[in-house]
């Protein structure tokens, strides 16, 4: 140990904090930022602040920094690396203590590495790219309560992707006219179906009154069909006290799933839910909203895969991933990516998919991929190429808008995932055949021909906002 | 103008995977258990009678078929199957022992009634 003294006064932050020497342990959290400096600020010294404000740094010494080891404890940026085809930002590497974080905890994680640094003067944007967890730090968290494996055999469903919907129109529906139209959607084909995030319990529709009648149309359904059936029940609220109520009624009325908001509500709120659902037995869907107001911007915020790892250590055994093909934004490779990283149990360094990092999740099970937004039937080969068959695909409009009624479109979108995952089976090419595999099928099912005929001419052509930064 | 030509939807009893298809020749069924096969999973067969149809747990023919290379015994198998139990459901199995989990699960045979 060396004798420090006290120098009081500011410091270049890269004296303490840039160490590009370092190697990372295999304990240590990893992070990488897309920084983009201020002008004149060099680029070590910016990596440096980023370092030192998301961990041990102030903007002045302090004498209580020589009561501690802050050689143990600090964060150090280890790499700087262009942003192909970016010359105003640059790739930093951070690599933080494992101490510095409690265990269980991703609201730690969050809170240190992104709480304060975002603000700070010496960037004019940052953006959280990827983070490694650690496996010493991956095994402090439950995780899924149910995981992929479980799920299908709960379900008893195999070898191919489950279907789901969310229930039409959004908000105004009494609960009984909901009821009917889960009971229809169920009855047709589907899996699952879906309340839509922003119903909680509103006016229109008290909670209480559509669990009743959606555990009625779910359980109907499943005798009338011989499958099981499941709609996830939302217990998003206001509070965590009336989340908890609303899970332990959806547990009361022995529904298999129930459904959170994680970033609206909080992680706080979804890890206790989530450590409730793996105590009951109960599997947890987890839709995304107010993602896009932090992962779309390509200089600041954080990343999306950023996102699906924390939600992964929280906990949730389904979780919106983007269609790829539909209304919302979401580059291919991209997602392909992420989506690794949500089902896999390793998953390389691979920078043409935006990972940056090996990530080891040491048997922590995987989380479904859903598919949700502005997808149709046309786009069932692309879909079943794109995600495979660990993945749910939700039609809303896409089930709910065919001319015949709920219980047509889910027949027509049945139809159509069969005779894609089997052609697929037999080797075919789905991208390539996938219009003549649908309109084989078609030829068996008035329903799908229907719905073929319905959708031919809508096709969603934006480019997209946020592309990976390849070479 | 309202349009009264919809037709009624019939709801279908049905037994998951494929069973929104027609039923499938013989070729076809070989085509999915050489997919099995490739995929690195154990085929299997399971039996149950129609009205248990529920159950997780079918009766199971025999011993899942490890380290089984050749379609044809296969398809044999599930002959032997549907002589001893004719009035079962029967249905495809592939295990993978990787993930602990079934890769593959679809009926193949359903007896008269069904």
């Amino acid at each position: 140990m060396s004798t420090q003294t006290f120098d009081a006064g500011v410091q270049d932050y890269q004296l303490t904090y840039w160490t590009p020497d370092y190697t990372p342990l295999d304990t240590d959290l990893l992070a990488c930022f897309k920084v983009v400096p201020q002008e004149g600020v060099p680029r070590e010294e910016a990596a440096a602040a980023v370092a030192a404000e998301s961990s041990t740094g102030t903007w002045t010494t302090v004498w209580t920094d020589l009561l501690s080891d802050m050689e143990y404890y600090k964060g150090r940026a280890y790499r700087i690396e262009e942003v192909p085809g970016d010359p105003t930002a640059f790739f930093t590497f951070i690599a933080y203590p494992l101490d510095l974080f409690e265990e269980g905890s991703v609201v730690n994680v969050l809170t240190s590495l992104v709480g304060n640094v975002f603000g700070f003067k010496a960037v004019r944007s940052l953006r959280l790219e990827d983070i490694r967890f650690p496996v010493a730090f991956v095994k402090t968290c439950q995780g899924p309560p149910c995981g992929i494996q479980v799920e299908r055999d709960k379900l008893n469903k195999y070898g191919r992707p489950m279907l789901g919907c969310t229930i039409k129109p959004k908000l105004g529906l009494s609960a009984k006219n909901y009821g009917r139209a889960v009971y229809e959607c169920l009855r047709g084909g589907l899996d699952l179906t879906k309340d839509d995030e922003n119903i909680n319990s509103q006016p229109f529709q008290r909670w209480q009154n559509r669990f009743e009648f959606v555990a009625e149309a779910v359980d109907k359904a499943a005798e009338v069909t011989g499958e099981v059936k499941g709609h996830y029940l939302n217990v998003t609220a206001g509070d965590v006290d009336q989340m908890m109520k609303r899970a332990e009624f959806a547990k009361e009325l022995g529904q298999p799933i129930i459904m959170h908001d994680f970033l609206t509500a909080g992680f706080t709120a979804n890890t206790t839910l989530a450590k409730w659902c793996r105590e009951n037995g109960m599997l947890l869907h987890i839709h995304r909203a107010m993602h896009a107001v932090i992962d779309r911007n390509p200089h600041h915020g954080i990343h999306f895969r950023v996102l699906a790892k924390c939600l992964r250590l929280s906990g949730g055994d389904h979780l919106h991933t983007g269609t790829v093909v539909g209304k919302l934004e979401g580059d291919r490779a991209s997602t392909l990516g992420f989506v690794d990283l949500l089902r896999e149990d390793f998953i390389a360094e691979d920078r043409a998919r935006g990972i940056f990092f090996d990530q080891d999740w040491a048997s922590m099970p995987g989380v479904f991929a859903v598919a949700s937004g502005g997808i149709h039937v046309w786009h069932m080969p692309a879909l079943v190429n794109i995600f495979g068959d660990d993945s749910v695909l939700q039609f809303g409009g896409g089930t709910q808008g065919h001319p015949g009624g709920n219980a047509a479109g889910a027949a027509a979108n049945r139809v159509a995932l069969e005779a894609c995952v089997k052609a697929r089976n037999e080797g075919r090419d789905l991208e390539r055949e996938g219009n003549d595999i649908l309109r084989d099928a078609a030829r068996g099912s008035k329903e799908l021909a229907v719905a073929l005929d319905t959708w031919k001419e809508i096709v969603f052509e934006f480019d997209t906002v946020d592309k990976l930064d390849v070479r | 103008m309202s349009n009264f030509n919809t037709d009624d939807y019939r709801t279908k009893y049905t037994l998951e995977t494929f069973s929104f298809l027609p039923d499938m020749s013989a070729d076809e069924i070989y085509d999915q258990i050489v997919y099995i096969i490739n995929q690195g999973w154990t085929p299997a067969l399971e039996h149950e009678e129609p009205k248990r149809a529920s159950d997780h747990y079918w009766g199971m023919w025999k011993l899942p078929f490890f380290g089984l290379r050749d379609p044809n015994k296969f398809l044999e198998e599930i002959e032997a199957c549907r002589q001893a139990y004719p009035d079962h459901l029967i249905r495809v199995v592939g295990y993978d022992s990787y993930t602990q989990c079934q890769g593959h699960n679809f009926v193949v045979y359903r007896p008269r009634g069904m």
